[in-house]
């Protein structure tokens, strides 16, 4: 068990998050990834860790988050892209290898990748406009 | 689904949308009674028995964006198809405690696969509201198992997100995971068998792994 060793690394890096808190409390970008049983089936999960790894490499700062199911199983993995005062973009079969690009284009160059993106959606409102 | 990891990070997420804070997933490897029992325990808002019964039918659900409901059905199936079974106990307000059962040794089985990347992306995704996740993991004489609420206390109240803690997490889980998979090896033999005069059952173990995947894999076909 890797437990006593753990321990202090656990001390050391809440001793480095005192320093490094100030800089990240509200980043503004949201990514949700859809977690019902359709999108673990779909392969979610490697999707999460792929978008996870990603900002990690690129050092982008974003809040990563689950939801449920929201009735187009057959479109997951879907991960939808929110950041402030812009609309949130729903992405569908979103699978590990189109991760870099996703985050490349949306996140790093600030475009919509149109060829994944699966509709928008306005960021007071219910509606949903296709693309 | 095509690992029992899969079909926990399925539960837990029902557990958060039933509202639970806390967690509890005990994962037993019983080796000698060639038993593996999977138990998710939460305190949400609890089912009434006719509910708890219905969650069974892949064409129930409270769910409004569609008809289906099939997380507890396929887990249902993965048991019963490797002699095992699937049950749940709830009472409204008192949480839901749901424990599957398989034949471990069941060509049936699906691998229990990646729980490091289940547990993570449960710890990472939870929403705004405190969360405590309880993890044991016992195969045979050997148990991995840690408290979230410990690891918090730990770090003063860091977000798990944090990047460097969630490194150390991913590091911490993996480790204990790993740790295990040798003891499951190292069955029928003293103690852990770290490094050398363990090969051949290594290799036997990784040879069955194998063959495991490329028999998912045709099934996916």
């Amino acid at each position: 068990m890797p437990k006593l060793k753990s321990l202090e690394d656990l001390q050391r890096i809440r001793e480095q998050a005192k320093q490094d808190l100030k800089i990240r409390t509200e980043t503004g970008t949201k990514i949700i990834v859809g977690m019902g049983t359709c999108g673990i089936a779909a392969g979610a999960r490697e999707t999460m860790h792929a978008i996870l790894e990603e900002l990690n490499n690129r050092n982008i700062d974003a809040h990563v988050t689950t939801v449920g199911c929201i009735g187009m199983c057959s479109k997951e993995p879907l991960v939808d892209i929110e950041q402030a005062g812009q609309p949130r973009v729903t992405y569908c079969n979103v699978h590990p290898d189109m991760v870099p690009r996703l985050i490349e284009g949306h996140l790093v160059q600030g475009v919509v990748v149109e060829d994944w993106a699966l509709g928008r959606i306005p960021q007071e409102g219910i509606g949903q406009s296709k693309e | 689904m095509r690992e029992l990891s899969l079909h926990v990070l399925d539960l837990l997420q029902n557990s958060l949308e039933a509202g639970a804070t806390r967690l509890d997933v005990s994962i037993e490897e019983d080796l000698t009674a060639d038993r593996l029992t999977i138990e998710v325990r939460d305190n949400g808002r609890g089912m009434s028995a006719e509910t708890a019964r219905q969650a069974l039918n892949p064409f129930f659900t409270t769910r409004t964006t569609r008809h289906v409901g099939l997380g507890l059905p396929l887990l249902a199936a993965a048991a019963e198809r490797c002699e095992g079974d699937l049950a749940v106990d709830s009472q409204p307000g008192s949480g839901t405690v749901v424990s599957a059962a398989f034949h471990h040794s069941h060509i049936d089985r699906a691998p229990l696969g990646n729980m490091a990347g289940t547990l993570l992306a449960f710890l990472l995704g939870g929403d705004d509201r405190p969360l405590r996740l309880g993890y044991r993991h016992r195969v045979g004489d050997e148990a991995f198992e840690f408290d979230s609420a410990a690891i918090e206390a730990e770090v003063g109240g860091l977000p798990l997100s944090y990047p460097p803690l969630r490194d150390w997490l991913r590091d911490f889980i993996a480790e204990g995971e790993a740790s295990l998979a040798v003891a499951g090896r190292a069955t029928g033999t003293e103690g852990r068998g770290a490094g050398t005069g363990h090969e051949p059952s290594h290799a036997l173990h990784s040879a069955v792994g194998q063959k495991g995947e490329n028999d998912a894999k045709a099934q996916e076909s």
